[in-house]
């Protein structure tokens, strides 16, 4: 063991410098949500709406100007309108700081709001510190093993003051993963209900949004609508690792939200 | 890759058939169910004929019921229960028919998969306790632990029940399936390629290995001939898969022996190879790249990947080498969970945990698929069958996977990365890949208008965890996470 360690101080820091200095922050050539580029699309085109595998992107057959409606909470990043699309109004992009606080803001809009005040006000009482308790409803295990990466020496969670906790009494923040299947959705409200006051919840991947894939059907709800109150919203399928530490981060008022109205602020 | 003409069978050949099939060195794969027509049930058995490539498969009526043949083939137990859950279709004299994948109290109106099921109807939310067999008087010792399914730190969900007296464990329960979404069924009604994102997202660390034998499938039901560029960087994206998740494999392996350092650094090493995912296909799980008839679009590792791989493989073996001389690792590992070779073959074990009792068994080499025909694939095999073994049968497989990956990036052929499949109406087709955990198999079968009909998915952890509570019976407390770090598992494969 005093070799491990000694060989482990020779090997150095391996920690990103992000998101506490400027630096690499081990995501490049990330491909995120599709941009979407109304302007560009063809007249009466519905190639992408047509793909969409969890209906993301709908028709609106009454607006010319603005003939699609993109819902990037329900978005699995398949890429598939990207290449169905024959005149580049859906484009690949590395946009993956989905993080919200409202679901509305994953909803695309033409002048997404930017006057108000970035910055919310700050919760003084988790400035420093932060207990999450996990609960997986039924996910894939994508969302898990980047939730299990938070705490590889990479993106080493702990320096932000941010613990899982294996007691829901001690949490502060409940993080869902999973559309939750009809088996979960006891043990889940148990878990809330186990939280103590103040208590939050934070909804991780596309599924615990709004179903994803695996939505409805004979096992399926979708998602934590309808079954828990929601404080922060990230899609993704999954979401990365720094995707979930900036919401984290988002939620503890340290960091600002950068997605409105279904696109990222530069 | 050809699906051999179905033999049909009448229900009370079956036994004979299956013995016959254990005589002359088969082994029993899988059986599910379909609905050629919507008021006819067919059960298939896939099985493994020795030294054939193609696996048989045989065709059975189940109107009536068909014998339960958990008695020959012990592995059949769960999909038996499976099935009977899913489709209704009784087997008779099973010897153990409680339900498996839908739980107790969820009191479906019909079984999920019969045609008449309503649809979009949400099975209610359990209300009975599971019925668990008393184990000894309530005089007795005998505490009983459920943990679960909510456990501690990011872990997926599932309930286990232990019976133990002080730290020795009399008996043990794994109460899976709470995961269960019904994703086969989600499949229904699609068209062949869009259901490939479906597959990627069945098991999130096996995405390659689900929309690889998924593609498979439909290739072969389509006749379907991929480019050899496309064929042999199936390959590349396989092996990637395989070395994130065993690297991840011995950082939480390490993480149950408290070798703290040990798993910084295999979780270190699994972020590296993550991020060479993301180089080489922009996604840390190698997602969207797979399609029906290739690739849909062409991957450059051309000059960059051999140099990181190598890197990775020095940094990967210095680390191994360290494991293999900590005493401290190696104490709780050597005799731990010891699976016998009769065990692993009778209960369906299958990948490194098959591999670690000494059978020598991997699709890649026997049942070659993609480019592994082509290449050599050296298989790693141990007979200790402890979770000595299986750690060690991973770091053999690491060392093997870069060294393909390697050769098939010098031997990359050009040219395209994907052909125009077409499925014909009725077609029906059977894919296969090993992932990191073992066999996977995907069935396909189309409707009269070219739409998925039917998919099934075998997937590893299905087998691997009807065998793990073998090699915990019997055990004690101080061993049981070490042990089921060993094995490997994945709850949403299993659960689907």
């Amino acid at each position: 063991m005093p070799l491990w360690t000694l060989i482990g101080l020779l090997e150095g820091k391996q920690t990103a410098p992000w998101p506490l200095h400027d630096g690499a922050d081990g995501q490049s050539g990330f491909i995120g949500m599709p941009r979407y580029h109304p302007e560009r699309c063809g007249e009466g085109c519905d190639a992408c709406a047509e793909v969409c595998p969890t209906h993301a992107i709908t028709m609106r057959p009454s607006d010319k100007d603005r003939p699609l409606d993109i819902d990037y909470g329900r978005c699995i990043v398949c890429q598939l309108c990207t290449e169905a699309c024959p005149t580049q109004a859906m484009m690949p992009s590395s946009d993956w700081a989905f993080g919200a606080r409202r679901r509305e803001d994953l909803i695309w809009k033409e002048q997404p709001q930017t006057s108000t005040s970035i910055r919310g006000k700050p919760v003084s009482t988790f400035r420093r510190s932060l207990h999450i308790r996990h609960v997986d409803a039924g996910s894939c295990n994508g969302c898990e093993s980047e939730l299990q990466a938070l705490n590889n020496p990479f993106y080493n969670l702990h320096r932000l003051g941010i613990f899982f906790t294996a007691s829901p009494r001690f949490a502060d923040l409940l993080l869902v993963t999973g559309p939750v299947t009809y088996a979960m959705l006891n043990p889940l409200r148990a878990t809330y209900e186990a939280m103590a006051e103040p208590r939050w919840v934070m909804a991780v991947g596309t599924c615990a949004v709004s179903g994803g894939v695996a939505e409805g059907g004979y096992s399926c709800g979708h998602g934590l609508e309808g079954v828990l109150p929601v404080d922060v919203y990230l899609p993704g399928c999954p979401p990365n690792p720094a995707a979930i530490i900036h919401s984290l981060l988002m939620f503890l008022n340290r960091m600002p939200q950068r997605v409105r109205g279904g696109q990222l602020a530069e | 890759m050809t699906v051999s003409q179905a033999t049909f069978l009448r229900p009370q050949q079956l036994k004979d058939v299956a013995s016959r099939l254990r005589e002359r060195g088969g082994r029993m794969q899988m059986v599910y169910a379909w609905h050629p027509e919507p008021d006819r049930t067919e059960v298939r058995y896939v099985v493994t004929e020795p030294n054939q490539h193609a696996f048989g498969i045989w065709s059975c009526d189940a109107l009536g019921g068909v014998p339960s043949l958990a008695g020959i083939w012990p592995l059949m137990a769960w999909h038996e229960r499976e099935v009977m859950d899913l489709f209704g279709v009784q087997f008779l004299d099973h010897p153990q028919p409680q339900p498996l994948v839908l739980h107790e109290g969820a009191n479906p109106v019909r079984p999920p998969f019969d045609s008449a099921y309503p649809h979009d109807v949400t099975l209610q939310a359990e209300a009975a306790k599971q019925s668990i067999p008393e184990i000894a008087g309530a005089e007795a010792d005998v505490q009983l632990l459920p943990f679960g399914p909510v456990r501690a730190d990011v872990l997926e969900s599932a309930e286990f029940i232990f019976f133990y007296i002080g730290e020795a464990i009399l008996h043990y329960h794994p109460r899976l399936f709470f995961k269960h979404r019904g994703m086969e069924k989600r499949f229904e009604g699609l068209s062949a390629d869009r259901a490939v994102i479906l597959a990627e997202r069945v098991s999130g660390v096996g995405s390659v290995a689900h929309a690889l034998a998924y593609c498979q499938a439909v290739e072969a039901a389509a006749n379907c001939i991929v480019p050899p560029r496309a064929l042999f960087l199936r390959v590349l994206l396989a092996e990637m898969e395989r070395l994130y998740n065993h690297l991840h494999y011995f950082g939480h392996l390490c993480h149950t022996t408290t070798l703290k350092v040990g798993e910084a650094e295999g979780k270190l090493l699994e972020e590296h190879a993550k991020q060479l995912n993301v180089r080489l296909t922009g996604s840390r799980f190698l997602r969207s790249i797979l399609t029906i008839g290739g690739l849909r679009r062409d991957l450059s590792p051309d000059g960059w990947l051999g140099a990181e791989l190598q890197r990775l493989r020095r940094d990967f073996s210095v680390y191994a080498e360290r494991m293999e001389n900590t005493d401290s690792h190696l104490d709780r590992l050597i005799t731990t969970g010891k699976l016998d070779a009769h065990v692993a073959f009778d209960q369906g074990a299958t990948g490194p945990v098959d591999r670690a009792s000494g059978l020598d068994r991997d699709l890649r080499r026997d049942h070659a698929y993609a480019a592994y025909g082509q290449l050599s694939t050296a298989v790693a095999v141990r007979e200790s069958g402890d979770a000595h073994a299986r750690a060690q049968v991973r770091m053999g497989e690491i060392g093997a996977s870069i060294a393909l990956m390697q050769e098939a990036l010098s031997r990359l052929p050009n040219g395209s990365v994907r052909v125009e499949c077409s499925v014909m109406p009725k077609a029906e087709g059977l894919g296969w890949a090993e992932s990191p955990r073992g066999t996977l198999f995907y069935a396909v079968h189309f409707d009269s208008q070219g739409k998925l009909a039917r998919v099934k998915i075998k997937s590893p952890s299905f087998s691997n965890w009807r065998v793990f509570p073998y090699t915990v019976h019997d055990s004690n407390m101080m061993d049981y996470a070490i042990n089921e770090a060993s094995f490997g598992l994945t709850i949403a494969g299993c659960d689907r």
